[in-house]
């Protein structure tokens, strides 16, 4: 009995959890539809999420793009398909591994710093202040956060993408001995457009998630210290859950004819 | 009193949980009047205050402001009522990511799209009156001492001039004598601007210094209002133990001797 009570009690929190998460989403975006639009905060979000992030992203997908080219290739040579690295590279780049690679670093860089700022402004009244200074908060933290999100992970993506492909370049042509030009002509042989919109949509989706995650729980953290701590760690959490849960939604809608 | 008081509290009711910190509070403040709120830590001024810019919800009970009940008020027309509060909060509140004077100029800029530069001179001067030098103006919060941020805040909730004030403890942490520049700076507020003021504080000499009447709240209730000149012959006990700061009397601090 106290088995099923503990899972229905966990239950209930879920989906209080949710529900939550839902008001909040609602309230924002209805923020985010109404003027004014500070826009000054977005610049400063978009700078911080775009171009602080470019170091961390550019890297992963470097890395990321060379360690494919070498592992279809040790694979691939086992029956004789090695011609299709380049092919490999580019789809699983533009359409896994650089929108969730990135989404996940970028999950742990900004969601956890806004949670962490925006849940110390909670504890130390200076949300309070805000609404005493006629400005709304959703507006003031949460819109320009929400807006860089969205677009900025898709731009980091795209420049995540055309690293990785590089990387997979460098690591055929130079260790591998492929011809250069023929790499790059096969790169491109197979690639449809969908791959790489497919790619930035789930991008834009997951930037979203990461700030959402992060205004949440910054903007409902309690009692000091720790429980700025806390929120930071639930955001990051979060964020990288619904990343991975909505990638494969993404996916699912976009490659869904089978 | 025929006007209707600027702020009228009846019946507030706040709990957190199981602890019930206002228990039926009743208040009027008059326009112009400065009213001063005494009582001991943790009885729940702040708590009060809170309440009335809808920081917090009240449980139970109505709180006017020039009449109009404000208890029910959806967002947008909450945030147009706050435009006439200014609040210094106990723990100054400070918005660390922007420097000293934008944090003074927020109401300006924001609320009243004031332009950035003219912000800025009020901003100054607002400092000057408060004791703070203009190569204050570009410092961050963080590289200020406690007494300069409690100045700052307050540079920061009179700075667009607005009917009500609220000052949480504007003088702890200060030295008397900038004590004493503070208690004046708020006499004249309420002179000068014809706003109506409520300050709370445990310091009596800035009471009598700022107060036209002083209420002092015990156990979620106010047990005394009176002039100012009548503080120190009530003919209550409990607030003669707290303007003569006795530890034996009516009010018992939950203590246990070591
Ligand atoms: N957000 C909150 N959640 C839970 N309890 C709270 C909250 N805010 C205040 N309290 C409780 O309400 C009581 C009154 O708090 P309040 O800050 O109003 O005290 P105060 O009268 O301003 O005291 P002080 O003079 O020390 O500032 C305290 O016991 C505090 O624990
Ligand atoms: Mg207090």
């Amino acid at each position: 009995m106290g088995f099923l009570a503990a899972i229905g009690r966990a239950f209930l929190v879920f989906l209080g959890a949710t529900g939550n998460v839902a008001m909040f989403t609602g309230i924002a975006v209805s923020h985010c539809l109404r003027p004014p639009i500070y826009l000054r905060q977005v610049l400063r979000q978009m700078i911080d999420i775009g171009y602080y992030s470019l170091p961390v992203v550019g890297l992963t997908a470097l890395f990321t793009g060379m360690v494919l080219a070498l592992q279809s290739y040790s694979g691939f040579a086992r029956f004789q398909a090695e011609g299709a690295i380049a092919t490999v590279v580019v789809l699983s780049v533009t359409r896994e591994l650089g929108p969730v690679l990135a989404g996940l670093m970028v999950a742990g860089r900004i969601g956890a710093a806004m949670a962490a700022e925006i849940g110390t402004m909670r504890v130390t009244e200076q949300i309070d202040a805000l609404s005493t200074l006629s400005t709304n908060p959703y507006k003031y933290l949460v819109v320009p956060r929400l807006i860089a999100g969205l677009t900025m992970l898709p731009l980091l993506v795209l420049v995540a993408d055309i690293i990785g492909v590089f990387g997979g370049f460098l690591v055929s042509v130079y260790r591998l001995g492929f011809n250069p030009a023929s790499y790059i002509s096969r790169t491109w042989e197979f690639l449809e457009p969908v791959d790489v919109i497919s790619g930035l949509v789930k991008a834009g989706v997951f930037g979203f998630m990461i700030a959402l995650m992060g205004c949440y729980f910054g903007y409902r953290s309690r009692g000091g210290a720790q429980g700025v701590g806390q929120a930071t760690t639930n955001a990051v959490v979060a964020a990288s859950i619904l990343i991975l849960v909505f990638n494969y939604l993404i996916t699912g809608i976009f490659f869904s004819d089978k | 009193m025929t006007e209707t008081p600027k702020i009228a509290l009846a019946g507030v009711h706040k709990s957190f949980g199981p602890k019930t910190v206002l228990n039926g509070i009743d208040l009027e403040v008059a326009r112009g009047e400065s009213l001063v709120i005494i009582g001991g830590s943790g009885t729940g001024k702040s708590v009060m205050l809170k309440c009335i810019l809808g920081l917090l919800h009240p449980d139970s009970g109505s709180i006017r402001v020039d009449g109009r009940e404000t208890t029910r008020l959806n967002s947008r027309d909450r945030e147009r009522l706050l435009h006439k509060f200014g609040m210094l909060f106990q723990g100054a509140a400070l918005f660390d990511s922007l420097p000293v004077w934008e944090n003074v100029a927020f109401g300006l800029i924001q609320g009243e799209h004031m332009p950035r530069p003219r912000a800025r001179d009020i901003a100054v001067a607002k400092l000057g009156a408060v004791g703070l030098g203009p190569e204050v103006a570009n410092l961050s919060p963080a590289e200020l001492s406690g007494g300069m941020q409690k100045r700052v805040a307050l540079a920061r909730a009179i700075a667009d001039e607005p009917e009500i004030i609220f000052f949480d403890e504007p003088t702890t942490g200060l030295d008397p004598i900038m004590a004493d520049v503070i208690n004046e700076l708020i006499v004249q507020c309420v002179k000068d601007l014809g706003a109506t003021a409520v300050t709370i504080t445990h310091d009596m000499a800035s009471a009598r210094k700022i107060a036209d009447r002083i209420a002092m709240i015990y156990q979620g209730r106010i047990i005394w209002t009176g002039h100012a000149s009548d503080i120190d012959d009530s003919g209550n006990p409990y607030v003669d133990q707290f303007v003569h700061g006795r530890a034996d009397g009516p009010i018992r601090m939950q203590i246990r001797a070591l």
